[in-house]
């Protein structure tokens, strides 16, 4: 029983930063990118509307980087709860 | 030396290069064939799930396509990158968990249903074979074009090169070669994007230039290129015409018909364990972005590059249109290939570019003289013919057609493998073969790799009619079929067979559907397509090539009111799902 406790804390660990990281790669492209890029193009970013910035390359940066924090924390998750391969 | 020879060296050099690679990494095993053992690396199994992924449309088209759309070519930046973040964070971790070598046995085994896997598999084929007679196609072009033979003879040659690695080596040889092909092709992309940037604006990074201003001007590139060419009566360039709901769907369809494509999710089977196809997927994104955020700088700078070429002053100026004699060598090279037209229409002997679908431009296009826009442009030649729009140095030219060659290649042999896994591990030993020998079952995957081939061949020779079309289906069919079983036979256990095998037949029917209605697909006997594709037709306002995205909210919502009317699924299949959640 307590085996599998300490099992389902692991998937809700695992569920609530998936979550979390879905959350953000929703908001760069489909909300900055699509839904807001009208008003956010407003803004200057550089040489940059910041809308036509988001879609055509801010959205792939963070992907990126949402990919490798993923792993770090997921794999970092696996040991606190005792479940990493060996 | 002259260019030809030139080309023939480099190209050659490199498919010496594949060979080699093949006949160091032979295939021993099934394991080796399906999933070279389980062995590779993580970051170097990223790279060549990159050069797997990025295929001649990526190299050739995309640029290109962004190019002509402006903004509205951002669905395929954002959709098929977006996708390795539902990959790595859904799918690939747990799948590697399930430790076997096909798509198709996942599904088979978690819904404990041969039925289940049927369908997978024939999805799975469909998938590949339409998305690989485009490979095929794009070696076929840059044969003709650079090696200036045949587009058959180009074809033979292309198929013979796939022929030895994949069928020698298998998962092994094709992970090998992939990444010899993704150096080959990375450099092939971003020298050219790099020489361009430094002329146009002096800042030799592609992503910082495309932000930066024009050389001997203090606008900014972009703000430039809306200029140029709304004064031709273009939209412009950073504002889309699409519609938002309509960009939000094809940006979705893309993104879950790219975790759903089965040569894709494979190779996350390769690596030596879980934490390590999570790393995998992170390396294979970087990888890619390397290319997608390359493309879109040269897409703006290639746009601007031809639009100032032929339209050489202030609009509506009689000796600001370049004269049709005057035109550069690359105009003469591409127009021989049919992809770049000139119709002199009012007969003036200059070339007018401009947008004859708008109205009021079209109307104070008339009082200049003009007759209707005169150039036709394809917009797969612009990033082939861009090192020769921006004089570049000519080994520059032969490396972008070893780049192009091999992205199609690389796609092509993990398209080839992923079927023949289909038919010789799922259909033969999965179904009608059960007890075929280890040594018998990799020699009917090699032999089924061949008729791939072969097959694929025949499809880049004999085109069919509607390979445009057919990009629009394989995405929306791996969306609406394939990602949503997949995922919820991981993250929920109550999902049984009922409920996946009719959400895939509702959301492969639909998506299907809608697609041969505006598109016509296969049914032209029979009238299709039936309605005229045009916005006002639309369902909601979705376009076919959105459409997959409603046919996954309908898949899931299927699958899982099926699922729940009918008995949960019987225990062994619970503690499958168990199994594959935990890593250890």
């Amino acid at each position: 029983m307590a085996e599998q406790n300490a099992k389902d804390r692991y998937w809700r660990a695992n569920l609530r930063l998936v979550a979390y990281c879905l959350a953000v790669w929703f908001t760069v492209s489909f909300g900055c990118g699509i839904v807001f890029a009208g008003p956010l193009n407003q803004i200057r970013f550089f040489g940059f509307e910041l809308g036509f910035w988001f879609a055509q390359q801010g959205s792939i940066l963070c992907f990126i980087g949402l990919i490798f924090f993923y792993a770090w924390r997921m794999n970092r998750i696996d040991r606190e709860h005792d479940v990493e391969e060996d | 030396m002259e260019l030809k020879t030139l080309t023939y060296l480099v190209v050659g050099a490199s498919f010496a290069l594949y060979i080699g690679i093949a006949i160091w990494s032979r295939a021993a095993t099934t394991g080796d064939f399906y999933v070279a053992g389980k062995h590779v690396p993580p970051l170097a199994n990223g790279m060549a799930t990159a050069a797997d992924w990025m295929s001649a449309a990526s190299f050739i088209s995309m640029a290109g396509l962004i190019a002509f759309l402006g903004y509205d070519g951002s669905v395929y930046l954002m959709g098929w990158t977006g996708g390795y973040v539902l990959l790595a964070l859904l799918l690939a971790p747990y799948l590697r968990k399930f430790g076997k070598f096909t798509v198709p046995e996942f599904i088979g085994e978690r819904y404990d249903s041969r039925a289940a896997r049927i369908v997978a598999v024939i999805c799975l084929i469909v998938i590949s074979f339409t998305y690989v007679a485009g490979q095929m196609r794009g070696v076929g072009i840059v044969f003709s074009r650079f090696l200036e033979v045949p587009i058959g003879l180009g074809l033979v040659f292309g198929m013979g090169i796939v022929f030895v690695y994949a069928v020698l080596g298998g998962m092994k040889g094709v992970t090998y070669t992939q990444i010899a092909q993704y150096c080959v092709l990375i450099c092939a992309y971003t020298v050219p994007a790099v020489f361009i940037a430094l002329q146009i604006t002096g800042m030799p990074i592609p992503q910082i230039a495309f932000g930066s201003t024009v050389q001997g001007d203090s606008v900014h590139l972009l703000q430039k290129l809306d200029q140029v060419v709304t004064a031709l009566g273009f939209p412009a360039y950073t504002s889309g015409t699409k519609s938002t709901l309509d960009v939000f769907c094809i940006t979705a369809a893309l993104m879950i018909g790219t975790a759903g494509l089965p040569h894709v999710i494979v190779r996350f089977f390769t690596v030596p364990k879980v934490r390590d196809a999570r790393y995998s997927a992170g390396w294979a994104l970087l990888f890619i972005g390397l290319l997608y955020l390359t493309a879109p700088a040269v897409g703006s700078m290639a746009r601007l590059n031809l639009t100032e070429t032929i339209q050489t002053g202030a609009v509506g100026a009689e000796t600001a249109n370049l004269a049709y004699e005057d035109r550069p060598s690359w105009f003469r090279t591409w127009e021989a290939t049919g992809l770049l037209e000139f119709d002199d229409k009012n007969g003036d002997g200059r070339i007018q570019y401009y947008n004859d679908q708008n109205p009021e431009f079209a109307t104070t296009a008339q009082t200049f003289g003009w007759n209707g826009n005169e150039l036709r442009v394809d917009p797969d030649i612009m990033v082939l013919a861009n090192p020769e729009i921006a004089s570049l140095p000519q080994w520059v030219i032969a490396l972008v057609a070893a780049g192009g060659i091999a992205a199609a290649l690389s796609t092509a042999a993990g398209l080839l493998l992923v079927i023949s896994a289909a038919v010789s591990h799922d259909l033969l030993k999965g179904v009608f073969m059960p007890h075929i020998s280890e040594r018998k079952e990799l020699l009917a995957g090699r032999i089924s790799a061949g008729i791939a081939i072969v097959i694929a061949g025949l499809l880049g020779y004999y085109p069919p009619a509607f390979v445009a079309q057919v990009v629009a289906f394989a995405f929306g069919l791996a969306a609406a079929s394939l990602f949503p079983p997949i995922l919820l036979g991981i993250f929920s256990k109550r999902i049984n067979k009922q409920g996946a095998i009719a959400g895939m037949i509702t959301g492969l029917v639909f998506t299907y559907g809608y697609i041969e209605y505006f598109k016509g697909l296969f049914l032209r006997w029979a009238g299709s397509p039936w309605s005229e594709d045009v916005a006002e037709n639309w369902l909601l306002g979705v376009s076919p090539e959105g459409i997959g995205a409603i046919g996954v909210v309908l898949n899931f919502a299927v699958a899982i009111t099926v699922s729940h009317m009918t008995a949960a699924p019987p225990a062994k299949v619970q503690a499958l799902v168990d199994h594959i959640r935990y890593p250890r």
